[in-house]
């Protein structure tokens, strides 16, 4: 089975996807995982951040999207799926828009569960992207919280 | 005879991407800032050590700050 990985450069319709995606006939349950860009104060996280007018990533092609299909491959050899979906855009975003969408199809939930959730925490903090946002007309680097370096690191790999 | 060096992320702030000469990166003068312990290199794709590492004609040498993506 071979997953779907894609690196957009224009914005993709979330829905559409999930709907190609749900139709695989062995699937007993479907999870999936949409992220898109906040307004508020951004990954910044504090009302003093100011709002979120743009969010931009940025990509290394010769690296990127390779490690994304690694990153897919891994996941299907640890778990038990009949389908993956990893789309995620690079390029610049407004709010509301989408940003990553990460689906596993599986015959029990577990396995879909674990996949979108450890594919996700791999995206945050161990994917070749570089993340800006666009406040009060400046843009500001983002990097991973502490948080999504112990989320990655819980896997241990 | 050239090689090239490309910045990724915050490192493109510091500079733009510059054609050097072949030979060892210790002899490049690069722009400052751009190295340090959790700036990663990847040579033609292919991430690597930046102790003896020795440029060559046609090399892309890029330099990768820490990432975030989703």
């Amino acid at each position: 089975m071979l997953a779907d990985v894609r690196l957009l450069e224009e914005a993709f319709d979330p829905g559409a996807a999930l709907g190609s995606f749900s139709a695989l006939p062995d699937a007993g349950g479907i999870v999936s995982f949409l992220g898109q860009v906040r307004g508020g104060g951004g990954d910044a996280g504090s009302v003093e951040a100011g709002s979120v007018e743009a969010l931009e990533l940025q990509h290394y092609a010769p690296l990127t999207l390779p490690a994304m299909q690694a990153l897919a491959e891994r996941a299907l050899s640890r778990w038990v799926l009949g389908g993956l979906l990893v789309w995620h855009r690079v390029g610049v975003m407004t709010p509301g828009q989408p940003i990553v969408l990460v689906a596993a199809a599986a015959r029990h939930r577990r396995d879909a569960f674990e996949a979108v959730d450890y594919i996700m925490d791999h995206l945050k903090s161990d994917s070749w992207f570089w993340k800006r946002e666009l406040r009060d007309g400046q843009w500001h680097w983002i990097e991973p919280r502490d948080q999504d370096v112990a989320d990655h690191a819980r896997w241990g790999d | 005879m050239s090689a090239r060096l490309v910045f990724l992320g915050r490192l493109a702030d510091l500079s733009g991407p510059l054609v050097v000469a072949p030979g060892p990166l210790a002899a490049v003068a690069l722009p400052e800032g751009v190295l340090g312990p959790r700036v990663r290199l990847a040579l033609n794709g292919v991430l690597v050590d930046a102790v003896g590492l020795v440029l060559a004609d046609g090399d892309e040498l890029a330099f990768l700050p820490p990432v975030s993506g989703g």
